[in-house]
């Protein structure tokens, strides 16, 4: 065993006697340079891993979920297109709800969300990702910590504006609602499975324009169904205060089995 | 188009285990892509042959394994392999199934120097 560097090379044995002090034998140094250059005589090792690779993101978002819960707050993730009424939603749940809510509002660039949901007297914290298309646990974990969460009972995360990034990443929410609007077309469920899987309710919005559209909401329930089979589905037209008024009680109902 | 953020946690990962074992190279690297994950196999592996250079990944070896959805049926304890993107037993049409593989990417195993 070489005493220097602790690899297995035997030292040759010295037969001769001899006082001169000397570093390692030109063969043993021979063996080091093929050892170096010829990768095949090193002992290659396969390791098995098995772990998730988002798993990181995943134990940041299992972190999230318990502050949100060490203060009783129900999270929840809001994805869909950019466009689908999520925030225009929000803004009008001010106005009807009696439970208190904060916002963390996820998108490219521009506090414009933030701002309109601050007007109605809203908590809400901007996170600009700068080019990153969703939020991960890590961005939403920064943004926690800006909500006054002893006063809220529910904090929204208002996912960037995409259907496909967001649904791989656990951001720390209880429950997911996906939105999808009328003028979207007929076809975004069986388009974008991942992301309807992920949720626990899915609002089709914009209703009132269903008369202007060739859209079918009895067959894209059936289609969400054949992704989620237990999936709650409500449709929804921001001027219609009743449809609305549905959504709210609908997390009033989570809220309350959540004990 | 979030395959570069999956194969920035990918090559994080890879350089903790690496270091805990004392490797100096990586050779090769097998995954497994979950059809429902929601990661586009082929651009995940354009995106990782591109970030591992200059990596201790530079010049490996990148191997994916396509999952398809996988269940067990509750109701007739049948396990299957699902086709199309419908969540249901394709033996007895029972929708209580268990998905066991198929939804999600995990790093299976290294080969390290």
């Amino acid at each position: 065993m070489c005493q220097d560097c602790g690899c297995s090379i035997t030292e040759h044995v010295h037969t001769h006697e001899h006082t001169h002090e000397h570093g390692h034998s030109h063969e043993h140094q021979a063996a080091h340079e093929t050892l170096r250059h010829n990768p095949q005589l090193n002992d290659a090792k396969t390791i098995s891993v098995i772990t998730k690779i988002l798993d990181k993101n995943n134990q940041e978002a299992a972190h999230n979920r318990a502050h949100f819960e060490s203060h009783g707050v129900l999270s929840i993730n809001l994805m869909s297109s950019p466009g689908s009424g999520k925030t225009t939603l929000l803004e009008h749940m001010a106005d009807l709800a009696d439970f208190k809510f904060g916002v963390i509002e996820g998108d490219l660039e521009t506090s414009r969300d933030a701002d309109r949901i601050k007007a109605k007297g809203i908590p809400a914290y901007q996170i600009q990702t700068g080019s990153a298309c969703h939020l991960d646990a890590f961005m939403v974990h920064k943004g926690l910590h800006a909500m006054p969460m002893a006063d809220l009972d529910v904090c929204f995360i208002e996912n960037v504006g995409n259907l496909v990034c967001p649904a791989s990443y656990d951001v720390g929410s209880h429950l997911n609602i996906v939105l999808v609007s009328v003028p979207e077309g007929g076809d975004k469920i069986e388009k974008y499975p991942v992301m309807f899987r992920q949720a626990d309710l899915i609002l089709i919005t914009k209703t009132d324009l269903l008369e202007h559209f060739d859209y079918d909401v009895e067959h894209e329930k059936a289609e969400a169904r054949k992704l989620k089979p237990g999936v709650d589905i409500l449709e929804v037209n921001i001027k219609d205060s009743v449809s609305v008024k549905r959504v709210i009680e609908w997390i009033e109902f989570k809220r309350k089995m959540r004990g | 188009m979030h395959e570069y953020s999956v194969v920035q946690a990918l090559l994080e990962q890879i350089e903790t285990i690496a270091s805990e074992n004392d490797a100096t190279e990586v050779t090769k690297i097998i995954v497994k892509i979950g059809v429902m994950s929601g990661v586009e196999a082929q651009l995940l592996e354009i995106a990782f042959n591109t970030f591992k250079e200059k990596t201790i990944c530079d010049g490996a070896e990148f191997v994916m394994n396509i999952q398809p959805l996988t269940i067990v049926c509750r109701a007739c304890h049948i396990k299957s392999e699902l086709s199309a993107r419908h969540y249901c037993c394709p033996e007895c049409e029972s929708i209580d199934v268990e998905i066991t593989d198929g939804e999600d990417m995990f790093l299976m195993s290294l080969e390290m120097v």
